[in-house]
């Protein structure tokens, strides 16, 4: 029993993770309909600019996360204008490539630039606490109270700003959005910096409990692509729902099935979700 | 028809320098790298006959890559296997694996394809990692044989292997060069193009995606077929996404969608990397960008851009009938959609 | 003779009825027009006969079979053809190139021909660009065969999608809008070209907003509004139809 309170509690915090980087992907989607396979690269960059920050210039820890969440940002920003936008009328496989080109050279930079071992984060909230009979790190319960944190922010400023309800208005139909006056470019620029920025939380925020390296953003990806599959492409619950449930499937898989396959069950999960329904869950069907 | 002549004959030169540089070279170590970019050729044709010519991006041809190499040595290795038997079997047992991955991931399409086979190819990847007992896991498959000898021919020496892995090339950019010039090429060719053109001119998309996608995962499993057996020595890391990466930085450094692209793409960037060879851990940081940039800027390649060039010369000898061009003002595409709202007005 | 006819023909998206229960006829070696505001749920009642989407209910009959649950493919081997609104053609390729493809269906050969290079993919292929360049002549374009359409004016492009569309040697053609965005003069050699298959003995169904020309060609017209059919007749029929003028002028068309 209590290993299984224990199990739910870290799928709590994996799945906390998840759901801030597929948030991130599932808004880039929404709005300009590319996923972007390099999102597993910003949350890299963003474990590796929040650790140097640390490090290096000996920022503290929050500090560190707003400097990483800037420059993720950015760079979210940057290609957007250089990449995403002059390939948007391109044949569907062009974007592809062109991501994975950036996932590729990111991925060489962090090796070339901080070495491709792995390195732990320190955190100040490392204390180990007893809730209810259970042994929690603080750093566990930080990821999901931040986490909760930040979508019930994002929430707000979706439904809340004027800014936030363009982009809203965006992700429904570009076409109209542009007809009605948006500036649709700008909308794609902060809709980058929102997704970039959340991929340098989920990161920097995980870092601690795992490890940074260069390749730390590959089966997030991936899960996270699983994730806004499951939670409908472009759906915001969908998302934090789809996080929650590869999450929790996960620490349960690990404990009741096997350690070794426990990344596979998301694969799975996939595999059959496109398999009985091709356009995957929650698509609007008939469209063309 | 001049044209077809030339073509021809830089095709049987391209073959004659194949065939006469291992003479022309003592140095067993270039012999080794030609014979290793020959074998990457193989695979890179299989991800351009699917993503080139039929529009549809496998990220899973590594796993499919590795499942060749893997079927060769596990059959050479653990069940003795007479070495010509194990390639043909890997060969089916790899397009077997192809035709029921095919079968469910042709269901889907554009971005939910390249993520499902992306996943797939991850779960081949994860597979032969962890099933410690079969495929030994991270470490690796050793002692896989080199070719058996044919009658008096042997395979034991580097260019005899140069020859064994020529052959099988020339082999499959025959049956490419075939394909693309026959009707299935055009036919595949009209899927890339619009999937529901294709299928209003009564083309039945889903039995030719299929096939496309069983002999490209049977170039890519030849492929592995020939590493394993060429490098002796396999780990479950020629089944993460990076070779297929690398496979794709080939294809589209030569021109994705050409004949030529992938020898000409593997070439240059085999070959380039050797002279960084202290470069090599890093090569993305140069490669990454070019990919992102060539799909930017010359989206076919090599190949493509010196086809285009050939092309607009082609457009220059047809010059537009007279005034015509004036009135195509309205063709633009954004504008035919939105004339026919003035046009009601007609009535 | 009735040669296709719809029976109760219904498509809904989500909540919208794009054909709303729409029963047509169509008869054989005519031209059949249908007009519409824009969204009345034109080009998807062409995607519903041509197995396209599938409809929510209703039937679709072509000599007298049953082809509504038919796949898109096998519907155009029983001499189905249709044109797009947008011509989605290959651009980087040739006219004939473009057009060659359009044969296939009646052809045979499979990958194992193409690799062996067998006497029937040589004939297949023979005959599929015969058929081509009969077909470009037809609507006379052979003298721009090996021209990149890329290079192509609308009316080029439109002219290339009607060829494409006879290489399947079809019985019946529906074609959408195929006057868009060319201009009067070229649309008067498009009717001339419709006319023109009509005398070969293809039945003819088009999609179109320009309605002198339409006035002047069709045989029958069938009107659609927010999906329901609201008038079925002959030009002069439908020019004095209240109903029709309202629609028109009751500004209901939106993009
Ligand atoms: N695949 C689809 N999914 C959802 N709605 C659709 C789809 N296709 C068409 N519609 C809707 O159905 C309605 C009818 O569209 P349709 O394209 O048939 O109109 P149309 O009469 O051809 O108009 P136009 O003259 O502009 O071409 C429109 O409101 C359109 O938005
Ligand atoms: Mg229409």
């Amino acid at each position: 029993m209590e290993i299984l309170i224990q199990q739910l509690f870290n799928g709590l915090t994996i799945g906390s993770v998840y759901a801030l980087v597929a948030l991130g992907l599932t808004l880039v989607y929404g709005i300009l309909h590319i996923p972007n396979f390099a999102h597993g690269a910003l949350y890299m960059m963003g474990g590796y600019i929040t650790l140097t920050m640390m490090t290096r210039f000996g920022l503290h820890y929050w500090l560190a996360i707003f400097v990483s969440i800037i420059v993720v940002g950015l760079l979210g920003v940057l290609m957007e204008r250089f990449v995403f936008h002059p390939l948007r009328e391109a044949p569907p496989i062009h974007d592809k490539i062109a991501a994975i080109g950036i996932l590729l050279f990111l991925e060489a930079f962090a090796q070339f630039y901080w070495g491709a071992e792995y390195q732990s984060m320190p955190t100040p909230y490392g204390q180990i606490v007893e809730v209810f009979g259970l042994t929690l790190t603080m750093q566990r319960i930080l990821i999901v109270v931040a986490a909760v944190v930040v979508m019930f922010i994002l929430y707000l400023f979706l439904k809340k700003t004027f800014t936030g309800a363009t982009i809203i208005a965006m992700s429904q139909n570009r076409e109209g959005a542009n007809l009605v006056g948006i500036n649709t470019n700008k909308v794609a620029m902060l809709t980058f910096m929102i997704s970039g920025g959340l991929a340098a939380i989920a990161s920097s925020l995980s870092a601690p409990i795992n490890l940074v390296f260069p390749g730390m953003g590959h089966l997030v990806i991936l899960k996270a692509f699983v994730i806004i599959i499951l939670g409908g492409m472009g759906s915001i619950p969908g998302a934090i729902v789809g996080g929650y449930i590869v999450g929790f499937s996960e620490s349960l898989g690990a404990t009741y099935i096997s350690n070794d396959y426990k990344d596979i069950i998301a694969f799975l999960f996939l595999v059959l979700i496109l398999t009985v329904k091709p356009t995957g869950l929650f698509s609007k069907g008939g469209s063309h | 028809m001049t044209n077809v002549l030339k073509q021809r004959n830089v095709v049987i030169i391209l073959i004659l320098f194949a065939l006469a540089f291992p003479m022309m070279t003592s140095n067993t170590y270039m012999i080794h790298v030609m014979t290793l970019s020959f074998i990457w050729m193989i695979g890179v044709y299989g991800l351009n006959l699917l993503a080139g010519y039929t529009g549809y991006l496998s990220l899973a041809h590594a796993g499919f890559f590795a499942i060749g190499a893997y079927s060769l040595g596990l059959l050479t290795v653990k069940a003795q296997m007479n070495f010509w038997l194990a390639l043909v079997l890997a060969l089916v047992i790899t397009c077997s694996i192809g035709l029921v991955v095919g079968a469910i991931a042709l269901r889907t399409k554009e971005h939910f394809f390249a993520i499902y086979t992306l996943c797939l190819g991850y779960i081949i990847y994860l597979v032969i990692d962890k099933w410690d007992s079969l495929t030994e896991g991270v470490r690796g498959l050793i002692g896989i044989p080199a070719p058996a000898p044919i009658g008096p021919i042997t395979f034991e020496t580097e260019k005899a292997h140069y020859y064994f892995v020529l052959f099988f090339l020339l082999l499959v950019v025959l049956i490419m060069y075939r394909i693309v010039h026959s009707l299935s090429g055009r036919t595949y060719i009209a899927i890339r193009n619009s999937e529901d053109l294709a299928q209003t001119i009564g083309i039945s998309t889903k039995t030719n995606k299929l096939t496309v996608f069983v002999l490209s995962t049977f170039f890519a499993g030849l492929s592995g077929a020939l590493y394993a057996s060429f490098v002796r020595f396999i780990g479950p890391d020629i089944g993460s996404t990076n070779i297929v990466f690398d496979l794709l930085t080939y294809l589209l450094v030569g021109g994705i969608g050409t004949l030529s692209g992938p020898i000409v793409g593997t070439l240059l960037i085999v070959w380039l990397s050797q002279l960084l060879q202290d470069f090599q851990q890093y090569r993305m940081l140069i490669f990454g960008p070019a990919l992102t940039l060539l799909i930017i800027f010359a989206p076919r390649g090599i190949v493509g851009a010196v086809a285009t060039w050939n092309m607009n010369r082609k457009l220059k000898k047809y010059p537009n009938n007279q005034a015509r061009s004036g009135r195509s003002r309205n063709d633009s595409l954004v504008k035919s959609e939105i004339v026919p709202e003035k046009q009601v007005k007609e009535g | 003779m009735i040669f296709l006819e719809t029976k109760q023909l219904t498509k809904r998206f989500g909540g919208l009825v794009a054909v709303n229960n729409v029963d047509f006829a169509i008869e054989q070696g005519k031209i059949n027009a249908i007009i519409g505001p824009n969204g009345a749920g034109k080009s998807t009642f062409f995607n519903l006969i041509s197995g396209f989407h599938p409809p929510t209910s209703g039937q679709v009959i072509f000599k007298g079979q049953d082809i509504t649950k038919l796949p898109s493919n096998k519907i155009a081997e029983l001499g189905v053809a249709r044109t797009f609104q947008t011509t989605n053609l290959f651009e980087q390729s040739t006219v004939l190139d473009n057009v060659i493809v359009g044969h296939r269906l009646r052809t045979k050969s499979t990958l194992v021909d193409a690799i062996l290079r067998t006497p029937r993919l040589k004939r297949e292929e023979a005959q599929c660009r015969e058929k081509a360049m009969e077909v470009l002549e037809f609507v006379d374009l052979q003298h721009i065969a090996h021209k990149p359409v890329a290079g192509l004016t609308q009316e080029e492009k439109k002219r290339t999608a009607f060829a494409l569309a006879l290489a399947t040697d079809p019985e019946i053609v529906f074609l959408d809008e195929p006057a868009a965005g060319v201009n009067p003069d070229e649309t008067e050699g498009l009717a001339e070209l419709m006319k023109k298959m009509v005398n070969k003995g293809i039945t003819v169904c088009l999609i179109e907003h320009k309605m002198q020309m339409i006035m002047r060609i069709a045989d029958k017209i069938m009107v659609l509004n927010y999906g329901e059919k609201i008038a079925e007749g002959k030009p002069e029929e439908i020019q004095n139809n209240e109903t029709v003028i309202k629609a028109y002028l009751g500004g209901s068309a939106s993009a």
